[in-house]
Order: structure tokens, then sequence, then C-alpha cells
């Protein structure tokens, strides 16, 4: 989950992490009530969980409260990347004598975290990373050992943080390590870092993304969560526990397992170009091993209240459950779903392949479900589902 | 012949006594494997599926000559267990558990380089490891392949399933699923190392998914040490970016981890890559049959 920045600097100010007065608004009157208590130079900033916010207009000073609410004015609602603005954070302007960058974060390929750090930090740290990258340190961050003060200083050395920085940029960073590995962090990371010209490093912005796997002993993030912006059919699958991602097509999806479903939608996909309106995948839905006749039924009812949805693509291979059972959970589903009067009304191909194969088959083809279609393999399930939703167009 | 699972190796569970311990531990007896004993310190000195109970992966090692561990344990104790296996260096350690937070699973990683890399992890995340007709540690259902000459590594569990099933009358040496999680013990080219070595593994098919660059990594792996002829497939071409599909480790974010950028690095070192799983499957069985 990414948060915020208003949230990241909630968080850095929880582990003494020196950031500007901030307070978030959400609308025109809210920024100048807000601005006013702020008093003198504010900063109006768009909170969206993308970057590039600067370069696209998003964050600009104000002189005064009424310089903050015209502002505000034209960066809220504003679409910055595909995200719609529907918060601003005004804080307090600070003066920047310099501008670092610092962010802790997974290194995947060496299997540890690193720790990166640069005295040409601001919005143009890519590109420094890009043409001059003696420039930006990167330093290897053992799980085991973790970070110190004496180690934070070493890294702000690598970096190219001047004499005045050290210590302020090694407290920064050794506090930063305790929210990374307290919080679960899979990455924080603040650009710019500044030395203010009272000479105090402070964090002026901050990203932060938090590990979903942690959320058990991490109960206090689930309020951190954006209910506001999240796909009502994707909020109605998660209530329901069901692994689901809504997509632009009209060939509603349901498999077992995350590779098996991630490889349908490619398969369907490549089928559609074929078909009038290219069909697509609907969705991403994996029932898991276990798919039972509720899971499926549960899984179903979302596809069915999608109203892009054309046609349905079941696609199950039998391994760990047998074909036999999951084509015993589709009846069920079936009368299930009849029985709260939500028939099935679109047409369904379904590829049951592995463990009793032909004996899942025969179940469905003995129940003779309205609209259901049996095909043999993958492929040709896929054509066909991606045929019938352009039909259905 | 096989890597890393014979039909010698000695299997014990940590976690043999939840749920879906106790359920995988009579699929694995039933494949044949030899599964001595299971591991829980609550539960010391009881007989569970007719198998002994130790306190410690230490102890089950010195009772029973032990040297593989599969581990069930619910997320928040995986990073003990596995540990705990290091520890008394177990040649490998099986990490099933779904849901251990990355931090846990860098501190085990660290923790294993540390001791100096006794244990070879695979997972967590994972469907384990099948060595059809020898052994069989883990959750890959035994009865859908046989023994054969193919090696197989993968990202994904049921596409493992879907390949190995396709592929059924060639068979498998072993099959080896390493978990689609952004840290895993195992990767691609430890697999590609253990089979290129394998006098019985021919040819090798290897299947990743978007997230990362292991599979680009692979690549440069594979044309400089691979010699048996690789078969590759990628999930994951339409997956919209930014956007999570089940596995931590499918994300994309940029122009790098796409299926496409994977694609072309694997073909231009000579691998095939299969738009589909069942092509995928027809390119391995051209390259068997030609044998």
């Amino acid at each position: 989950m990414d948060l915020f920045e208003h949230q990241a600097k909630e968080l850095f100010a929880d582990y003494g992490i020196p950031v500007p007065r901030g307070i978030v608004a959400h609308t025109v009157e809210e920024v100048r009530a807000a601005a006013e208590q702020l008093t003198g130079r504010v900063v109006v900033k768009a909170q969206v969980k993308t970057g590039g916010r600067g370069k696209a207009g998003g964050v600009k000073v104000a002189d005064d409260a009424a310089d903050a609410a015209e502002k505000a004015t034209a960066i809220l609602g504003m679409d910055i990347k595909g995200h719609t603005v529907h918060k601003v954070l005004v804080e307090e302007a600070s003066a920047i004598a310099e501008e670092y960058y610092f962010s802790f974060l997974l290194d995947r390929a060496n299997r540890t975290f690193l720790a990166i750090c640069s005295a040409a930090g601001g919005m143009d740290i890519e590109e420094v990373a890009h043409s001059a990258p003696e420039k930006v340190a990167k330093v290897p961050v053992s799980a085991l050992t973790g970070i110190d003060r004496a180690k934070a200083r070493e890294i702000a050395v690598a970096g190219g943080l001047p004499e005045k920085s050290l210590d302020g940029a090694a407290e920064l960073i050794e506090k930063l390590w305790c929210c990374f590995v307290d919080e679960d962090a899979t990455l924080v990371e603040v650009n710019p870092m500044i030395l203010s010209a009272d000479g105090q490093v402070k964090a002026l912005d901050g990203k932060v993304t938090l590990d979903d796997n942690a959320s058990f002993r991490q109960q206090e993030h689930e309020a951190l969560a954006d209910k506001a912006a999240e796909d009502p059919l994707e909020a109605a699958a998660k209530e329901k526990d069901l692994n689901y991602v809504k997509l632009d097509g009209s060939v509603g999806i349901i498999g077992n397992g995350a590779g098996l479903v991630m490889s349908t939608l490619d398969v369907v996909a490549y089928a559609g170009e074929a078909f009038p309106g290219k069909p697509s995948p609907a969705n991403f839905l994996d029932i898991g091993g276990g798919a039972s006749a509720e899971v499926m039924a549960a899984g179903l009812e979302i596809i069915l209240s999608d109203p892009d949805v054309k046609s349905i693509f079941v696609n199950v291979f039998g391994g760990i459950t047998a074909c036999d059972a999951v084509a015993n959970g589709i009846v069920s589903a079936f009368k299930l779903l009849e029985s709260r009067g939500e028939a099935v009304t679109h047409p369904l191909v379904v590829r049951l392949d592995g463990n009793n194969a032909q004996l899942g088959r025969q179940i469905l083809a003995d129940a003779a479900l309205p609209r259901v279609e049996l095909v043999d393999t993958m492929d040709d399930a896929a054509k066909r589902a991606a045929e019938l939703a352009a039909v259905g167009a | 012949m096989a890597i890393w699972l014979t039909e010698n190796s000695k299997i014990i569970v940590q976690g043999m006594t939840g749920g879906e311990g106790t359920k995988h531990t009579r699929r694995m007896l039933a494949s044949g494997a030899r599964v001595v004993g299971g591991v829980n310190a609550r539960k010391a000195g009881t007989v569970h599926e007719g198998l002994p109970v130790f306190g410690t992966v230490k102890e089950a090692m010195e009772q029973t000559g032990a040297d593989v561990s599969v581990v069930f344990v619910p997320p928040a104790f995986t990073k003990d267990a596995v540990k705990e296996a290091i520890d008394a260096e177990i040649p490998l350690v099986v990490v099933i558990t779904e849901g251990v937070p990355v931090h846990d699973s860098t501190e085990f990683w660290a923790y294993a380089v540390e001791k100096g890399n006794k244990t070879r992890i695979i997972g967590p995340n994972c469907p384990g490891i099948a060595s059809p007709g020898a052994s069989n540690a883990g959750i890959i259902p035994a009865d859908i392949t046989t023994a054969g000459r193919i090696g197989l590594v993968s990202k994904s569990g049921t596409l493992t399933y879907q390949l190995m099933y396709e592929l059924r009358d060639f068979g498998f040496s072993t099959a080896v699923g390493i978990g689609g999680d952004p840290v895993i013990g195992t990767t691609h080219i430890d697999a590609l190392q253990a089979f290129q070595e394998d006098p019985g593994t021919d040819a090798i098919v290897m299947i990743g998914e978007i997230g990362g660059d292991a599979e680009e990594r692979a690549a440069a792996y594979i044309e400089q040490h691979v010699t048996k002829p690789v078969v590759a497939y990628v999930a994951g071409f339409t997956a919209p970016e930014g956007k999570t599909m089940g596995h931590a480790g499918a994300i994309v974010s940029g122009s790098a981890g796409t299926a496409q950028a994977k694609k072309e690095a694997l073909e231009k070192v000579g691998v095939r890559v299969g738009k589909t799983p069942s092509e995928t499957a027809r390119l391995m069985r051209e390259i068997m049959q030609a044998r």
C-alpha cells in the first residue's frame, strides 16, 4: 500500500523526524482556513499517489491565505497522471538552503535493503542518477545489523553531503530506518531532504510503501487505506476475501492460482484480437487452490454484478483440488445464485484440465446448466469466450 | 536422476500438526515421499499421522536423519521456523507459507548467508519441489505427471502444474516452484545451474512472470552457462501497470519488469518463448521428440 505524502509525514513525525507544520484540506475554504492558521507563506501540495506532481503544476507557493485559496482552486480537481486531486496539504513554506535525496528500499535482485543518498536532491534526481551515477550513493544495508548513527553518517558522507549537514542528516537517517523497519515498509523516500536556512535537516516530502503481508502485526495500517479511491467491485470482492482486480474489458475471468489467471488474461487478450471490438479481460479473479462452491458462487456473483461483462471464462486446473470437486462447485454455485434470484444470464465457457478432468466435464454435462459451454483446451476456451463477448457487445 | 530432492531424501514437516501441514503430510506420504516426522515445540513427544513429533529441527534430524524440511507454519512464525532450520544446518528447507512479510524473508535470507549458505531455501510462497517417482516436498500434486527427463523451474504454482500435466508423456526429472515473492531463496539461476549439471535432465522449462528482473538475469546466465535447450513462458503481458495480481512480486512499475522485456531478453539468448502455456508445451514437445 502506498501512502499519501501527508500520511507519510505524519508517520515520520511519530518517529521524531522533523517535517514542516502542515494541515490537510479538501476544499478551497479549508485551504484558506489552514493558511490563516499557519500564517505567512505556505505551500499548497496536491495529494496524489504518483510522482511528478511539481512538474504537473500540483505544488504551488502562496504568499497569504487569499493567494493559497486561489492556488488551491487550480489544484483541487486537477488530473495528475490519471489521479484526480481530492485533497491538498497546506504547509508552512521552508527556507531552503540545500536539497538532498534519501531513501531506504528493498533490493530484490540482491535480496537485501538498500540506502540511496545524494547531495543532488530535488525534482531531477532520476536525471542525476542517469547522467551522473557517481553522485548517487547506493549502500547495501543488512537486515541483521541495520543502521546506527555511525552507519547513517557514513551513508550521508558517501552521498556527498557537506560537513554542516552531517549531524542532522545522520539523525534523520537513523530515525527513518526505525520507521522503515518498525512499520514494515518496502520503501521510505525523502526527496527533498533539505538543509533549511536555519541549519536544520528536514523531510520536505515523503513517500512510503507498506508491505500488505505484514498487516497481521500492523493493525493500525488499515486506517491508512484510501477507501474512497477503491473500485466498488474491488471493495465488494475484498469483503468476500476474493483476490479480484477490475480491468476494462468485457470477458469476466475466474481461475485458480495467480500465475494461471495472469496467463488467462494474456491468452484471452490475444484471442480477442481476432474479433470485432477486440474483447479483452474484464477482471483478474483468483479463487485459489481450493475452489469450493461458496468461493465459486462468490466469484460468479462479483463478476455478474459487473455491467461491462458480456461473457465469462472459468479456467481451472485441477491439481490439489480435483476437477470433479470444482465441477460440483460450479453446479452448486449456480443453484446458490438461483436460490437468491440471481440467475446466470451471461454465456459461461468452462475449461477443466488436470486431475479427474473427464469426471468433472461429465458432471457439468449432466447438470445441463443454461448457457454453460465446455471447451477442452485453455487456448480454444479463450477464443470462444472472446467470440461470445464480441457477439454480446 | 533429479536435483536437490531424490528417493533417498528424508523429509520433516515444520507445522505438521496444523490444518495445511496435516493435509499435505498425508498427500506427500501417499505419493511415496519419505516423510519421517514433524516439528512442533508444544507437541514434542506425540505422534501425528503415524509420525513422531519433535521439539526442534535439530532433534528431528538427529533422531531420523532428515535432510529436508517443509515449512507450513503461519506467516507470523515463518521467520523463526526458517532460522531454526538454518541453525540446524538442514541441507534443504522448502517454505510453502504464503503471506510472509518481506522484512522477515529478507532477514532469514541474510541469516542463511551469514551462516555460510549451508541450507538451501526454496520459497517462501511456493508450491515446493517434486522429483516425480522419487520424492515430493511441498504441495505439488504428484499424480499429474510422470518421471522423465525435463527439468522445470517456475515462479507460479498452477502454471507449473499445467505444464507438468501437458508434458506428462515425457515426464520430469524435477520441478521446482521457487515462488513469486519479491525476496526468495532459490532463484531461476540456481535451478538452471543444477539442471545443466544434472545428467538426468535433457531440457529445461522456465516459467516467469512480471515483476523484478529475475528472468532478465536468468537470460544472461543461460547465454553464458546453459547448453541444454531451454523453453520459457512469461505470464502478465496484459497486466495493468501498478496493480498487484496476487503475487506480491508481480507488480509492474515503469518499463523494467514487464513481460515483454523478459520475453525479449530470453529470445535474444536463443530461448524459445511460448505465447501461451500450451504453445510452450508444444515447443518443449518438439525438442524432446527431436532427441
